[in-house]
């Protein structure tokens, strides 16, 4: 199936070897991100309701930015 | 309904959400199909023998390297005239695409090069003109990463597009404003009597489809990661503000 690249195999394999794997690095290094970003973010507002909730309960300031990072 | 109301996090947020897994099956398939038959099932160029099979990955690649940054001048100007945050980002989001796209252009055409010109380099205006919009690349990365203050930043990095366009036209137009060099004319053009031949011209467009779906699918993605992110920050901010 391969096609016979004569004897310039090495300069067409190597141009598409380079291509994917850049392709593929930036490709997978933004989903990554994405979900690292996406997942801090859902903790942060989880921790922040929570800290509302027991900050309008107990009215203690700095409780949200405790939540927050927990 | 206006361009400007996806100037609104929230709406921006919902609709690239809903367009992403379809950008995405678009690209794998656009990119799948191009490459697969560019690569298997086109013939040698009978001047170039299989090295024509670079093609599929550099005039592609090229093209998006020189649109990205245009893309990001377009939303750089947005941010500096109407101050939208999201078409800041977006500029931010685009720019290490926009790099590796030039990189990948930069790479196959010293690949190409070498057994066709005998040489990976010359420092032909073409040529040249790309390696300092790749390096321009690089400078506005650098300068988001350097400035706290996120609208300075982008102020900063939207003066620095608009001086950095100039690389982009004259990486794009170099062959028609110098007429020397070593790298050869248009390969595309919308005069057909430019265009390569049918047979690689299809998988070719192929390709470029691929590649375009690609740049927009992985530009809003990273462009959510950025809105997510200053979010992010600006809950940090609230919270530390409450504590104080």
């Amino acid at each position: 199936m391969m096609p016979d690249l004569g004897k310039y195999a090495l300069w067409v394999l190597s141009a598409y070897g380079v291509s994917i794997a850049l392709l593929a690095t930036i490709t997978v290094l933004s989903i990554l991100q994405s979900r690292r970003t996406r997942r801090a973010l859902q903790a942060m507002e989880a921790g922040r309701k929570t800290g509302q909730g027991e900050s309008a309960r107990s009215a203690t300031p700095g409780t949200v930015k405790e939540a927050a990072n927990g | 309904m206006s361009l400007w109301e996806y100037a609104n996090p929230t709406r921006f947020m919902r609709v690239t959400g809903a367009a992403l897994p379809w950008l995405w099956a678009l690209t794998a398939l656009c990119l799948a199909v191009g490459l697969t038959w560019g690569f298997f099932f086109t013939p040698d160029d009978f001047r170039q023998g299989s090295t024509v099979k670079i093609i599929y990955l550099h005039v592609p690649s090229a093209l998006m390297g020189i649109n990205a940054w245009l893309m990001m001048l377009v939303t750089s100007l947005i941010w500096l005239i109407r101050r939208h945050h999201v078409s800041a980002l977006a500029a931010k989001a685009a720019a290490p695409v926009g790099a590796t796209f030039t990189l990948i252009a930069l790479a196959t055409g010293a690949l190409w090069g070498q057994p066709m010109w005998g040489t990976w380099w010359e420092w032909d205006p073409r040529l040249t003109s790309f390696l300092v919009l790749f390096l321009f690349y690089l400078g506005y990365m650098a300068l988001w990463a350097a400035i706290e203050d996120p609208d300075t930043a982008a102020d900063l990095t939207s003066v620095l597009c608009l001086v950095g366009s100039v690389f982009a036209i004259l990486s794009r137009y170099a062959l028609v404003f110098w007429n020397q060099g070593l790298h050869q004319g248009a390969s595309l053009s919308l005069d057909a009597e430019e265009n390569v031949h049918d047979v690689f011209w299809y998988p070719l467009l192929v390709c470029i489809a691929g590649f375009v779906l690609l740049f927009v699918a992985l530009v809003f993605l990273r462009t959510r990661t950025e809105i997510r992110a200053r979010r992010i920050k600006a809950l940090e901010t609230r919270a530390r503000m409450s504590a104080a």
